[in-house]
């Protein structure tokens, strides 16, 4: 099976959505002097009724949507992840998740995608924070074809939704746009006993890679796909522990308070067993492209199966 | 342009007056609430309920209704007397603010009927009319937006934000009130961070402003009959007001921000009221 790509998931996303909302007035795009970022520029030309450009002003941009959304439209805030979810954070949390308006918030270039940008442009918080937010959904596909998936479940969804994908066109963890998915609901792509590995977002396609390194030296690792990180599918985690006896967890996203947190929240409750959590460790990101990155801190496929081998001396 | 009868502008001066009485009582009885602020905007937010907006009670989401936003949440007393007295909830349900459970919180929620955001983070609500003016004009949909902002309020930078949107959409549809009362919780506006010249401001935003006597039902009611709201200047009222207004010893007092009046308070509070309330009867 081919994994190449070319096309990055944001361009799926906007292109789905501009299909869709082509046979839907209320769906709309807003965005902050981002079209070029968020590849809205075919959306803005062919639908600019449908369109609201608010120029560099993500906290208008957020209260804007939450007025669309009160109004009955279905509006798709669109930037960069790290500025949605830390200057236009309070309007995330007031106007729309506490105020329940059915506004979807898009981070692009989410994670560390921004490589060499910085800190300032990287968002390795968002899951932490969002998934404290009572009313506010989590989800982080994996590839153009869960991409696609997802826009088409979301202009059917009332909720509130953020929704983090990178900047580079990444490697297809799916064959086809007939991929199985259901919001909320893990997917497992390696069967196995011996551990589970479970990854969201882009560290998916490493998981993978790493369950079949693993395979090749006799090791059958579980490998889980958590696309939604709230809500959480808790069943998942639960037999992972009970089925395979340990979990490693990896995610583009600070070690505290996201996925790793998040199942570890479970295990310890329901039946503790040995964890690890991988992720960016509590410090400023060295500055590189995002694979130089997702190397050095040890997420992509080579320091999965590294960690997986030491998780399972435990 | 509609001319209102002096026996409009007296029923009112009345309605605002039972309103005052009311948040009064709500405060009293919960011993809690932004009570300086809350009496500041009766008379805006009487004139906007029984004479502008077009609201329904008995269907409160109407798409067709106009939206009214109180994006300086903590005044919530007033528009809570406000709901009441329109008949959008009981006047039972208002003696459950403050107490454990009730649906009325220290600030709107839309769990209360006829509120349209929960609002009380400062800076939020002009945003949220935008989009609503937006996407009225979006369905050419006649329906207007009014978002009442504080004066103190105006500190927070995403209002500008809001206001450049406004003015780029070109929305007739969407009018702002600022309830210039001048105080805030420290103290005098212009002491604190300086809010002048607000006109100027606003004017350089592209808006079209209006200073009006905030407490005076006459001069509310000339300036919201004289909207043209096809046009394609969003409008701001700077309502000139008295914090406190209403009861003489918490007039132009900083502290009365908020502010829970002892047994002799009330009484005093009470009689001011109803003497008022007796003389437009």
């Amino acid at each position: 099976m081919s994994t190449e790509n070319t096309i990055p998931c944001r361009k799926m996303f906007t292109d789905t959505l501009l299909e869709l909302a082509k046979k839907d007035k209320d769906i709309l795009a807003v965005t902050t002097d981002a079209r070029g970022s968020v590849t809205l520029d075919s959306f803005a030309k062919e639908l600019p009724a449908q369109f609201v450009e608010l120029g560099i002003a993500e906290q208008n941009a957020v209260g804007v949507g939450a007025g669309l959304a009160s109004a009955g439209k279905k509006p798709y805030v669109c930037g960069p992840a790290c500025f949605y979810v830390a200057r236009s954070l309070e309007q995330v949390k007031v106007d729309v998740a506490y105020s329940q308006n059915n506004v979807k918030i898009l981070g692009v270039s989410g994670g560390v995608s921004y490589g060499a940008l910085g800190f300032s442009h990287h968002s390795l918080h968002d899951i932490a924070v969002l998934r404290t937010f009572p009313g506010m959904e989590v989800a982080l596909p994996c590839d153009i074809y869960q991409t696609k998936k997802l826009v088409e479940f979301l202009v059917n969804h009332p909720n509130p939704v953020y929704i983090r994908v990178g900047r580079n066109a990444v490697p297809n963890v799916y064959e086809s746009i007939d991929c199985p998915f259901e919001f909320g609901k893990a997917n497992t792509l390696l069967q196995g006993t011996d551990l589970t590995i479970i990854g969201t977002g882009e560290t998916v396609w490493h998981c993978l890679q790493a369950g079949r390194k693993l395979a090749e030296l006799g090791i059958h690792a579980r490998v889980l796909d958590m696309h939604t990180l709230k809500p959480f599918d808790k069943e998942a985690v639960v037999k992972a522990a009970a089925e395979t006896g340990r979990i490693l967890t990896v995610e583009e996203h600070s070690i505290y308070g996201g996925l790793g947190s998040a199942v570890a929240e479970i295990v310890v409750q329901e039946n503790p067993v040995p964890m690890r959590i991988l992720g960016i460790p509590d410090e400023n990101v060295l500055h590189g492209t995002a694979l130089e990155i997702f190397h050095y801190y040890g997420i992509d496929a080579e320091g999965i199966a590294k960690a997986a081998l030491e998780l399972l001396q435990k | 342009m509609t001319q209102i009868a002096s026996g409009e502008v007296k029923k009112l001066k009345l309605q605002a007056e039972e309103i005052r009485r009311s948040l009064l009582q709500i405060v009293y009885s919960a011993k809690a609430g932004h009570i300086g602020g809350s009496l500041s905007s009766v008379e805006v937010e009487t004139a906007l309920y029984f004479h502008v907006l077009n609201v329904d009670p008995s269907n409160p989401l109407d798409p067709e209704r106009d939206r009214f936003i109180l994006s300086k949440g903590h005044s919530v007393e007033a528009y809570y007397a406000v709901l009441a007295a329109k008949g959008f909830i009981s006047k039972e349900l208002l003696d459950t603010y403050g107490h454990f459970g009730s649906t009325l919180a220290g600030h709107p929620t839309k769990k209360v009927p006829g509120i349209e955001l929960n609002s009380g983070a400062l800076g939020h609500g002009l945003s949220v009319g935008v989009g609503l003016a937006i996407a009225a004009r979006m369905d050419k949909k006649s329906f207007k937006t009014f978002v009442l902002m504080g004066d103190g309020e105006q500190g927070e930078g995403s209002i500008y934000e809001a206001a450049m949107s406004a003015s780029h959409y070109k929305l007739g549809n969407l009018v702002a009130i600022i309830d210039r009362n001048t105080l805030q919780i420290s103290g005098l506006t212009e002491v604190v961070m300086s809010l002048e010249p607000m006109r100027a401001r606003w004017e350089a935003f592209g808006w079209q402003v209006f200073d009006v006597q905030g407490n005076d039902m006459e001069d509310l009611v000339k300036t919201f009959d004289a909207f043209d709201y096809e046009n394609d200047k969003p409008k701001l009222i700077i309502s000139h007001t008295t914090k406190g207004n209403g009861i003489s010893y918490m007039e132009k007092v900083a502290k009365w921000h908020h502010g829970v009046p002892d047994e002799a308070q009330y009484q005093q509070a009470l009689q001011e009221i109803d003497a008022r309330i007796n003389a437009l009867k």
